[in-house]
């Protein structure tokens, strides 16, 4: 072939990008699985795949794998993908590459996760409901959004009932927001896990059994999670009892906490409205579980609780909670704050009691423990990091 | 293995009377997505049964269980190319190549190689840019297959090994779930099966190299177990194999599953990232009632062999052409496990 100036040869691409960005409509109907996998096959970058009005009954899950492309429905309430026949797949719908943006579906009844997106770079969830309509129930599927080892993560006005673990999950990710989204009858509402750089703000987390988790585990590719901010968000009323398997991580959560910070460092929140929670409105704590990884650090470090808003806490703790009816006993209720005790630099500003568990190692929560008010106001200046910047084209495209 | 054995040779009894054909170099080279299998004369004959003279059988050591379907498979090198060896990992198939996988059952397991339906054949390209993964569904008559790739669902139905009728949604992948286990961990495609180790049987090696295609053979060639045959090494070794080729295609460090922490590669070493006392991650009910991967003399708390034992989408591992369970695969698992010196993991 004859070789083709740089700058025709990127001219040309130009054009054709510009040409050929097209949309693909799929209507609901017969075949609808294999006609919904192949517009999310036959897309070409730069597309859209505009999912019609109306109930998709899919008997597998579907993928995409081609960068650039928004998959849009006609809204959380009118395009419904219906996973309830699903046969086969670990989840709804599994994201695999980059600048995709999913928008104005819902995800229902997927047998394992809803959407999970893995290595899928600068992806935007807007304006997305996933549900398993029967509430909440231990075979649910696990997660209802799921972007995993990802950078640049945008999930804006999600809502997400009955997830078995978390309703909106990022784990091992960076660079992250989570905002405007609605996360009711799940396990653990929100969930950051082993990620860096989280923004989480303007959530309703609500009857869940926690509402927002900041956790790190071991043993996993990236750890050491750290610099996220949780603030401007409501979490209240978290009552549903813990019905995750009894493996899971989240499993632990006491029944009724408002948010539980774990294992992390420079964890932030602040000015949140936190309510009606049976065992705490805020739990922070390290990793009690038994763990060989050399480089994981199972402590808490840098946590700045200031200028929350509370209301009820501690009046009926799960049991989960050890210790709790004791407390409740002693105090009339456990208080809104609690510490294991472990790790370092804990600051708490909100003016509400805080208990310390006293505890020198997280693993002593089930034997050891000497929970007494401490006053956590005083220690070196904890700065905040700088809020999270998505690439421009990640807000745009949820104008 | 007498299995495996008995179909290659039904497909020996088949080539021996197949004509001659070229295969379309230009086609394979090309950047064109053949709607037909037939294009590609690579094979010939009602369901493809009859490979062209320059496509050879091979077989695996431990090969991928796919709902007990039997599998031909067969490779492709263009003329004048070599595989290039590789101690380790699959070996280099140049451009050109072309692995091609039927998938059929027999009426009977308990006769093996006959009456086999064949439902379709995947073929993996290695073009300039890469490889890539087509599947081919055939047709009612078998006179040709058809590129499907959004996938497909099959019933079908024989007799399994017990003498009892078996029926299952067989499920054709579409190629982003070819994809899905072919990962390369940068956004290509991979082969799984032909490495060395699992190639090194039958003299199947020494054979290419005298045909000339494949480039060099060291003395002592890895070998790896068959997964069932116990001959071949122990119980742990036979069990890594079979983890080896059933699992570490998306559980290994840089693979689809490596968010999990569970890497169930050959090479892995013993401990956490191999499952041993290993807490799930994201495992949701995937994880049972149990707290460990692999929990060391105690198989019926192990979630590995939990998650096999499902066929709920939700739970069952591999998450992928799976719609049986493998038995015989967890009965040497759990002894593996069930042997392994107990630990203090709780």
């Amino acid at each position: 072939m004859k070789p083709i100036p740089f700058f025709l040869t990127a001219s040309l691409l130009g054009l054709a990008n510009a040409a050929f960005a097209g949309t693909i409509r799929v209507e609901p109907g017969a075949d609808a699985q294999a006609r919904l996998q192949s517009a999310l096959i036959d897309a070409s970058p730069g597309d859209t795949v505009e999912i019609g009005a109306g109930r998709f009954d899919l008997t597998d899950g579907l993928s995409l794998d081609i960068d650039r492309v928004t998959v849009r429905g006609a809204g959380p309430d009118a395009t419904i993908l219906s996973f309830k026949g699903q046969k086969g797949a670990g989840e709804g719908l599994l994201v695999t590459s980059d600048d995709v943006v999913l928008r104005g579906f819902a995800v229902e009844d997927a047998k394992g996760d809803g959407i999970k997106s893995k290595a899928a770079h600068r992806i935007v969830y807007h304006d997305l409901r996933v549900e398993w309509t029967g509430g909440p129930k231990a075979g649910n599927g696990a997660y209802g959004v799921y972007p995993v080892e990802s950078s640049d993560v945008l999930i804006d006005k999600v809502t997400v009932k009955g997830a078995s673990d978390a309703g909106i999950y990022v784990g091992q990710s960076k660079n992250i927001i989570v905002r405007n989204s609605l996360a009711m009858f799940n396990v653990a509402g929100i969930e950051i896990e082993n990620s860096y750089n989280a923004d989480v703000y303007g959530n309703v987390a609500t009857r869940n059994t926690g509402g927002i988790l900041v956790f790190d585990l071991p043993n996993l590719p990236q750890k050491g999670g750290h610099s996220v901010r949780i603030f401007k968000n409501r979490s209240f009323h978290n009552d549903t009892p813990n019905f995750a398997p009894p493996g899971n991580t989240v499993a632990g959560v006491p029944n009724g906490t408002g948010v539980i910070v774990m294992a992390n460092r420079n964890v932030h929140v602040f000015d949140n409205d936190i309510a009606d929670n049976g065992s705490t409105n805020i739990f922070i704590v390290g990793y009690r579980s038994s763990f060989t990884d050399t480089g994981y650090n199972p402590l808490p470090s840098d946590v700045l609780v200031s200028g929350n808003r509370h209301g009820r806490a501690g009046f009926a703790p799960g049991p989960q909670f050890v210790g709790g009816a004791q407390m409740v006993a002693a105090m009339g209720a456990v208080p809104p704050i609690v510490w294991d005790g472990t790790g370092s630099n804990i600051q708490v500003k909100d003016k509400v009691p805080a208990l310390s568990l006293g505890l020198k190692d997280p693993k002593d929560r089930e034997t050891a423990s000497n929970p007494a008010i401490a006053d956590l106001s005083h220690g070196p200046e904890i700065v905040q990091p700088p809020a999270v910047m998505l690439p421009p084209s990640m807000e745009a495209a949820i104008k | 293995m007498r299995h495996a054995l008995a179909a290659l040779a039904a497909w020996g009894v088949i080539v021996s009377a197949s004509p001659p054909k070229q295969v379309d170099d230009a086609l394979i080279l090309g950047d064109t997505l053949p709607p037909s299998l037939s294009a590609f004369h690579l094979l010939s004959g009602p369901y493809g049964r009859t490979p062209a003279k320059a496509v050879m059988p091979y077989m695996l050591n431990t090969p991928l269980f796919s709902d007990y379907a039997e599998k031909f498979r067969f490779l492709y090198v263009p003329n004048g190319r070599k595989i290039g060896w590789r101690d380790n990992g699959v070996l280099d198939f140049p451009v050109g190549s072309v692995l091609v996988k039927s998938f059929g059952y027999p009426a009977d397991m308990r006769r093996p190689g006959k009456k086999i339906r064949i439902l379709e054949t995947r073929l993996l390209i290695r073009r300039e840019s890469g490889w890539i993964a087509l599947p081919y569904v055939w047709n009612a008559d078998g006179s040709d297959a058809t590129l499907k790739r959004a996938g497909a669902r099959i019933g079908i139905s024989w007799i399994h090994t017990d003498g009892l009728p078996r029926t299952i949604s067989y499920a054709v992948p579409n190629v982003n779930q070819c994809k899905g286990c072919h990962d390369d961990g940068a956004g290509g495609v991979a082969l799984i099966g032909p490495k060395a180790h699992n190639l090194n049987r039958d003299d199947q090696l020494e054979a290419l190299v005298g045909q000339g295609r494949l480039d060099r053979l060291p003395a002592n060639a890895p070998r790896l177990p068959v997964w069932n045959d116990p001959r071949t090494g122990s119980i742990a070794l036979r069990a890594r194999a079979y983890l080896d080729v059933n699992c570490a295609h998306c559980h290994n460090r840089n693979g689809p599953a490596n968010t999990s922490g569970l890497w169930l590669d050959w090479g892995q070493p013993w401990g956490p990232n191999l499952g041993i006392g290993k807490r799930p991650t994201a495992a949701g009910r995937g994880a049972g009632d149990y707290d460990f991967a692999i929990e060391p003399g105690h198989p019926e708390r192990s979630i590995l062999t939990f998650r096999m034992k499902s066929l709920d989408p939700g739970i069952a591992m591999p998450e992928l052409g799976r719609a049986t369970v493998h038995e015989e695969a967890i009965a040497l698992l759990d002894q593996w496990i069930a042997t392994m010196p107990v630990q203090e993991t709780r």
